[in-house]
């Protein structure tokens, strides 16, 4: 039939334009970075090798030095912006190390961090401000064993990127600083004014300038990366910022596969909330135009029956 | 004056049609509107673009209530307030956003047809004009409201086309801030772009679409073999219940029983794309907000503008700029550069069959060669089909000149 010749015409030239502007375009402007599914095959962790979580829980004493261990009842030594000033950035909680964090990269950030976390560049003539934990194999498994044992079995997606990315990176549309939730304050009702959260402000801004110092500059907010970037971007700049961005500050954070799958359902649920509903909607909308060109189309035909 | 009934009842048939001829503009607007028979679903194509704009404008409308034109505090409130507070905020948005990029698609596909079947020519060339203003104005709206969201990709791209009003060498930065309202685009700059974009460009659009389809009535639509249809004669013989031997259809209801189902499997598609696949109407890089200080990697425009961005990119400043100005207005000489007299489908026009498919491949060629970076091949394609189009435009006039009467055309 002449109009479905003409309709293939048009449906041809409309998919080569598309082609060529999306997919195509898009595949020349961004290289393709080959990920390997956070098994770290660059890191290596001597085989037979057996850690014992109690020798591992004595030698973690020294952790907490700089660390929390907040399930162990093990406080924070410092609040998050003084951390920041002694370190940079406020060190971790452990609490949930063990369940996010690829053992293979744990082993290894024991005996040397800047090497784990791929930021040797930036440490050529000053020390990473965490130092080497463990001198010896042994006492590295210990210690991998030990976070493991500590895990806990359920980790949500909230607390995977808080541990993850939130002391860096910022998520306002979910109203996370890097130094906590922003707290509920109430303001004054004479003076309009609430003083509560403009002290939370400036704790905030004092943790960013020294944040900013550390990194270079302020990392970015993730309420809505999801959105802008691709998918194969987040997933192997996650596993390794250096191969998406050679010489960036951020660290290789060292999640496995199961933990970069928790961070990205937080991003996804924070910047792309509307995807459950549009799952849900989609198929409705699309019936309804079902039904409505059907109908259409006897009208169409019972008007142009007796027409040639 | 006008004869009133007194005992016409309010708002019956017989005291609207005193007031308003209720009657005649039916007829005339309606049922004895006549369109050719010998069409295909391509004449469809005018009636879906009004639905696409009813949905732009409703959407919009929606969108409205809840965006901030400020610079601090646009970027959220479409991205967070619109995508996560509103209820169904985002399927406005992406409807808003999708209908944006769809409803190009549909006016390139309604001018290549007018091109394919000649419906430019003498009688119809005020169809063409105002639907090439449409098409201007299409474009002004679009721009405008690609700033609105205060992306990183509004806000450069609106900072390279507002830098193109320096024009070249005459160097006019005056010119540029004073559109700009600043040195840079700031608030000045976005609340002028909102104004354009809810107000200005919408009440110019809505008017010349009044206009486009009052162009329409007198020459009426063309057909697929550009036959020179008698339209009195014709409808006489479908009035007298022959329609089988008349040419014409009137538009309702015979023609909009089809335009109606052709807009059915439209929204299918339409929607199609707004719940599964909306990422090609909204780049990711506008989801990243306004950087003064970080200039984007690639910055590209739209895929609608890419051919036109494409035909100034490969050439020096000045060369440049006339070449883009040439390919903004040369569409409009359209009636005025063919001079064959044939009214008829491009594939029975001897050497404007061969320029029609030129062209149509080369903009195809042009827009994807506009957002692939300026480097190597891409660079050389796109200097080669920037040229291809102008000296396409410039040997028009000539071969349509060649072309041999056909039909007894005049």
């Amino acid at each position: 039939m002449k109009e479905l010749k003409v309709l293939a015409v048009v449906v041809f030239f409309t998919l080569v334009t598309y082609w060529g502007v999306e997919p195509y375009a898009h595949s020349v402007m961004h290289k393709h970075v080959e990920g390997h599914d956070f098994k770290y095959p660059d890191l290596k962790m001597p085989a037979g090798i057996k850690g014992n979580p109690e020798n591992g829980k004595a030698l973690a004493a020294a952790c907490v030095g700089c660390h929390s261990i907040k399930s162990q009842n093990m406080p924070a030594p410092m609040d998050p912006v003084a951390a920041s000033g002694a370190y940079g950035v406020n060190p971790p909680d452990l609490s949930n190390a063990g369940a996010i964090y690829s053992e293979k990269f744990l082993f290894d950030l024991m005996k040397n961090p800047a090497h784990a976390m791929k930021v040797e560049h930036k440490f050529k003539t000053k020390p990473h401000p965490m130092p080497p934990m463990a001198g010896d194999d042994q006492s590295a498994a210990d210690l991998v064993a030990y976070f493991k044992s500590i895990a806990p079995k359920e980790v949500t997606p909230k607390e995977a990127y808080e541990s993850a990315c939130g002391r860096c990176h910022e998520m306002r549309y979910a109203k996370w600083t890097q130094i906590g939730e922003v707290p509920k304050t109430k303001m004054d009702i004479k003076t309009r004014t609430d003083i509560e959260a403009l002290k939370f402000q400036e704790k905030l801004a004092t943790y960013k300038q020294n944040l900013a110092k550390y990194m270079g500059k302020l990392p970015p907010d993730l309420s809505i990366i999801i959105r802008a970037r691709s998918e194969n971007f987040l997933e192997t700049f996650v596993e390794d910022p250096q191969s998406q961005l050679p010489g960036t500050a951020m660290p290789r954070v060292g999640l496995t596969k199961e933990g970069y799958e928790l961070v990205r359902k937080r991003l996804e649920e924070v910047g792309d909330p509307s995807k459950p509903k549009r799952e849900k909607v989609g198929p409705i909308v699309l019936a309804y135009f079902a039904v409505f060109a059907f109908l259409a189309y006897l009208w169409y035909k019972s008007q142009w029956k007796d027409l040639k | 004056m006008a004869h009133f009934d007194p005992n016409a009842r309010p708002f019956s048939h017989q005291w609207l049609n005193e007031r308003l001829a209720i009657d005649t503009l039916k007829r005339v607007l309606s049922t004895e509107y006549w369109i050719p028979k010998n069409i295909n679903f391509l004449w469809a194509m005018g009636m879906i673009l009004a639905a696409t704009f009813g949905i732009l404008l409703i959407s919009g409308i929606f969108l409205l209530m809840y965006y901030l034109p400020d610079t601090k505090q646009a970027f959220d409130s479409v991205n967070y307030t619109i995508m996560s507070e509103v209820g169904y905020g985002w399927l406005w948005r992406h409807m808003h956003g999708v209908a944006a990029s769809v409803v190009f698609l549909i006016i390139y596909i309604h001018m290549f047809t007018g091109i394919y079947y000649g419906s430019y020519k003498r009688g119809r060339e005020l169809i063409w004009l105002s639907g090439m203003l449409l098409f201007v104005t299409f474009s002004a709206e679009a721009f405008s409201g690609y700033m609105l969201p205060w992306g990183q990709m509004s806000y450069w791209a609106g900072m390279v086309i507002t830098n193109l009003f320096s024009l070249g060498s005459l160097d006019l930065q005056g010119l540029v801030e004073w559109i700009r309202g600043d040195y840079v685009p700031g608030q000045a700059f976005l609340g002028r772009f909102f104004m354009l974009h809810v107000l200005l460009m919408p009440l110019i659009i809505m008017a010349l679409i009044v206009l486009h389809f009052g162009t329409l009535r007198i020459p009426h639509v063309n057909n697929q073999d550009g036959e020179e249809i008698d339209f009195e004669a014709e409808a006489e013989k479908w009035k007298a219940g022959k329609r089988k031997e008349s040419k014409v259809i009137p538009f309702n209801p015979v023609f909009l029983s089809k335009d109606v189902f052709v807009m059915g499997v439209y929204f299918i598609f339409y929607f199609y794309l707004v719940f599964y696949h909306f990422e090609f109407a909204m780049d990711p890089v506008n989801f990243d907000p306004a950087d003064p200080l970080k200039t984007p990697p690639h910055i590209y425009p739209e895929w609608y503008f890419l051919w036109s961005y494409e035909i100034l990119r490969p050439f020096p400043k000045d060369p440049g700029l006339i070449a883009f100005g040439f390919a903004q207005v040369i569409f409009f000489l359209l009636p005025f550069l063919d001079r064959s007299p044939n009214v008829a489908p491009a594939s029975r026009r001897k050497p404007f069959r061969c320029w029609f498919w030129i062209l149509l491949v080369d903009m195809i060629v042009l827009t994807i060669m506009g957002k692939l970076p300026p480097e190597g091949i891409y660079t050389t394609i796109g200097t080669v089909a920037a040229w291809v189009f102008i000296l396409l435009w410039v040997a028009l006039p000539f071969i349509t000149k060649m072309e041999k009467p056909i039909r007894g055309a005049k």
